[in-house]
C-alpha cells in the first residue's frame, strides 16, 4: 500500500474516531459550557478529518471519498492510534485522553506545515489553529481538575494511570513513518518525543499529576494489526446507515 | 416556542382605571413599543411570567440536544455529521444565551436547572417524542425549528429588550438549520424508495406533535390575554399555528410526500389551509410528563447534572486557590 495513503489514514482515522467519541457526550456534560465546548471540538475533528480522509482518496487514486474511507472500511483497515478509539468514561477520562492526544496532535501539525507536500502543510496549517486552541482547553482543564478537590484529582490521577499506557504509539515508527522522513513529508514520531514530553510534563505538574513510571506501550492501532474491542462497536453506529442502505445519497 | 402553557402570573388582565401610576406609566411604555430593560422598574408578576417563559425556553434547548445527539454517532455522511453537531452546538449555545436573559431579571441558572430536575418547570413538549430514523433528524430541523421560527420571529417584538435581542440572534440561526433539515428531507424524499419511506414515517409521526408546540386553542388559553398586553407574547396560538401550517404545506407537496393527515384542505374562502386538531389530550399528557420520552429525558438530564458534580466542584476548587494565589502575590 502507498506510505503516503497509509500516513493520510492514520492522521484521518485518529480525528474521525476521536470525534465519534467526543460526540457521544452531547447533551450528558457536565455543565452547558462543556456541552458547547465538546460539540465544537468534534466539529473541528470531524473537519479534520474531511481534509485528511479528502487527500488520502485522492492520493490512493480509486475514486474513493472521504465517506466511502469513513463509512465503508472495516476495523482492520483503520489506522487510528488505540488511544483515541477508548471509550469516554467519566468526564476526567474524556478530558485526559484529549489532552494526551492534543498534545501530539499539536506537536505533529507543527511540524506537518513544513511538508514538502503542499496539500498536506496546507492541511496542517488550518488544523494546527484548532488544535492549538483544544490543547489550551484540555490543558487547562486537567490542571483545573487535577489541582482541584480530592475527588477530582483522584479521578484524574486514575484516568492518566489508565491512558498512559496508550501514549507511546503516538510515537512508534515503522516503513511508513520511513518513506515520509525520506521523502520530506512528515517527521519521524519518535522525533517528536522530547517536545510533547515537556508539554505534557509541565501540564501534569501544574495539574500536581503523576506520571506514571511505565514505559510499557499498547500498540496496533496504527498499523491496523490489532485494534481494541471498541472499534468495532463504535463502526457498527457510525456505519450503520452506509452499510444498510448501499448507494443512498444522504 | 419552545415554551408553551405559560402560566402568566396574574389571571386575568387588570384594567387600566384599577392599575398604580406606576404601572400605567409601564404600560404607556409597552403600548408605545419602548423596550424594558433589567434595570427598568417592571411589575412582579411581569418579571415572573418572564421568568417562566425564558426559563423554559431556555430548557427547551438544552433538552432539544438530546434527540438530536441521539442521531449524532449515526449521522451517515461526514458532513451531516459536522452540520447536526454545529446545530446541536448552537442550541446549547440558545440555552446559555437565554439563561443569561433570565439571569437579568434576577433568576440564576442554577435555580432554573433545579425547578427543570425537580419536575417543576418544563419545556417544550416537541422534546418529549423520539428521534427514530434518520429523516427525524431533517424533519426536526424543517418543522421543529420551522415552528419555533414562526413564534420566534413575532417575539424579537416582546417587550423585554434581552429576551427581544436574544430572539434576533437566535432566529438567524434557526433559519439556517430550518433549510439544512428541509435539504436533508429533500435528499431522502427524492431518494431510494426506502429513503423516502423515511421522510414520509417522520412527517407523519412529528406533524402533530409540532402542531403541539403552538400551545392549546386561543380559546383554551387562560393565560394568554395579560401576556399579550405585556406584549410578552405578541401573536397567538391559533394565528401562529394557522400560519406555520399555511407555509408548510406547499413544501410537503414539493418534496411529493404525503400529507400527514385527512383534514388538510385549501380553504379558499379563508385563504388558508384548514387542519385537523391534534389530539388535545395526548398533548395533555405528555405535559404532566407522560409522553413517550419524559421519563428519559429528565433522567439524562438529572444523570448528567449528578455525574458532574464533581468536575464542577473540582473546577470552582481550582479558581479559588488560583484566586487566593494571586491574592496572595
Amino acid at each position: 500500500m502507498d506510505p503516503l495513503f497509509q500516513f493520510l489514514l492514520r492522521l484521518g482515522d485518529n480525528t474521525l474516531v476521536l470525534g465519534h467519541r467526543v460526540s457521544e457526550w452531547c447533551g450528558h456534560s457536565p455543565v452547558l459550557e462543556e456541552d458547547i465546548a465538546l460539540a465544537n471540538t468534534a466539529l473541528d475533528m470531524i473537519g479534520q478529518t474531511q481534509l485528511w480522509l479528502g487527500l488520502a482518496g485522492e492520493v490512493e487514486g480509486k475514486g474513493r471519498s472521504a465517506d466511502d474511507l469513513a463509512f465503508l472500511r472495516d476495523a482492520w483497515d483503520f489506522r487510528n492510534v488505540l488511544l483515541v478509539e477508548l471509550p469516554n468514561g467519566d468526564f476526567g477520562q474524556t478530558m485526559m485522553r484529549q489532552f494526551l492526544f492534543d498534545a501530539w496532535n499539536v506537536t505533529m501539525l507543527g511540524k506537518l506545515m513544513k511538508s514538502s507536500d503542499q496539500r498536506v502543510a496546507d492541511i496542517a496549517e488550518k488544523a494546527s489553529k484548532e488544535a492549538a486552541y483544544h490543547v489550551e482547553r484540555s490543558g487547562d482543564t486537567v490542571v483545573g481538575l487535577g489541582d482541584g478537590t480530592p475527588e477530582s484529582h483522584a479521578r484524574m490521577q486514575a484516568a492518566l494511570d489508565y491512558l498512559w499506557p496508550y501514549v507511546g504509539e503516538m510515537f512508534a515508527s515503522d516503513e511508513v513513518d520511513a518513506a515520509m522522513v525520506k521523502a520530506g513529508i512528515a517527521p519521524d514520531p519518535s522525533s517528536l518525543r522530547d517536545e510533547y514530553d515537556a508539554l505534557v510534563t509541565r501540564v501534569l505538574t501544574e495539574a500536581t499529576l503523576t506520571k506514571p513510571d511505565s514505559k510499557y506501550a499498547h500498540k496496533g492501532g496504527r498499523t491496523g494489526y490489532m485494534h481494541t474491542e471498541h472499534l468495532g462497536h463504535l463502526l457498527t453506529s457510525m456505519q450503520w446507515l452506509q452499510r444498510a442502505y448501499p448507494g443512498a445519497k444522504w | 416556542m419552545y415554551a408553551q402553557l405559560i402560566k402568566t402570573a396574574r389571571s386575568g388582565i387588570t384594567p387600566r382605571d384599577e392599575m398604580t401610576d406606576q404601572e400605567r406609566e409601564f404600560q404607556d411604555r409597552i403600548d408605545r413599543n419602548e423596550k424594558i430593560e433589567p434595570k427598568d422598574w417592571m411589575p412582579d408578576d411581569y418579571r415572573a411570567t418572564l421568568i417562566r417563559q425564558i426559563g423554559q425556553h431556555a430548557h427547551s434547548e438544552v433538552v432539544g440536544q438530546l434527540p438530536e445527539g441521539n442521531w449524532i454517532t449515526r449521522a451517515p455522511t461526514l458532513e451531516r455529521k459536522a452540520i447536526l453537531l454545529a446545530k446541536v452546538q448552537d442550541e446549547a449555545g440558545h440555552g446559555l444565551y437565554l439563561y443569561s436573559a433570565a439571569e437579568t431579571l434576577g433568576e440564576s441558572r442554577d435555580e432554573l436547572v433545579r425547578l427543570l430536575h425537580e419536575g417543576r418547570m418544563k419545556y417544550s413538549s416537541i422534546f418529549n417524542y423520539p428521534t427514530l430514523n434518520w429523516a427525524d433528524i431533517g424533519a426536526v430541523g424543517w418543522l421543529v425549528d420551522g415552528a419555533a421560527i414562526v413564534n420566534q420571529v413575532a417575539l424579537q417584538r416582546t417587550s423585554y429588550g434581552p429576551y427581544s435581542r436574544a430572539m434576533v440572534r437566535i432566529c438567524k440561526e434557526e433559519s439556517f438549520h430550518a433549510r439544512q433539515g428541509y435539504h436533508a428531507i429533500m435528499q431522502m424524499a427524492f431518494g431510494t424508495p426506502a429513503q423516502k419511506q423515511m421522510a414520509q414515517d417522520a412527517l407523519n409521526r412529528l406533524w402533530f406533535p409540532a402542531m403541539m408546540m403552538f400551545g392549546p386553542h386561543d380559546s383554551d388559553s387562560t393565560h394568554s390575554e395579560q401576556s399579550m398586553a405585556w406584549k410578552i407574547k405578541v401573536k397567538s396560538n391559533d394565528e401562529l399555528r394557522q400560519q406555520f401550517v399555511d407555509q408548510t404545506i406547499p413544501q410537503i407537496e414539493y418534496l411529493g410526500l404525503d400529507l400527514p393527515e385527512p383534514g388538510i384542505k385549501w380553504n379558499e374562502e379563508r385563504g388558508h389551509y384548514d387542519f385537523s386538531d391534534p389530539d388535545w389530550d395526548e398533548f395533555m399528557d405528555v405535559i404532566r410528563g407522560n409522553g413517550p420520552c419524559n421519563v428519559d429525558r429528565l433522567a439524562a438530564r438529572q444523570k448528567a447534572w449528578d455525574d458532574g458534580e464533581w468536575v464542577r466542584d473540582g473546577l470552582m476548587a481550582h479558581a479559588k486557590k488560583k484566586a487566593a494565589k494571586l491574592a496572595a502575590e
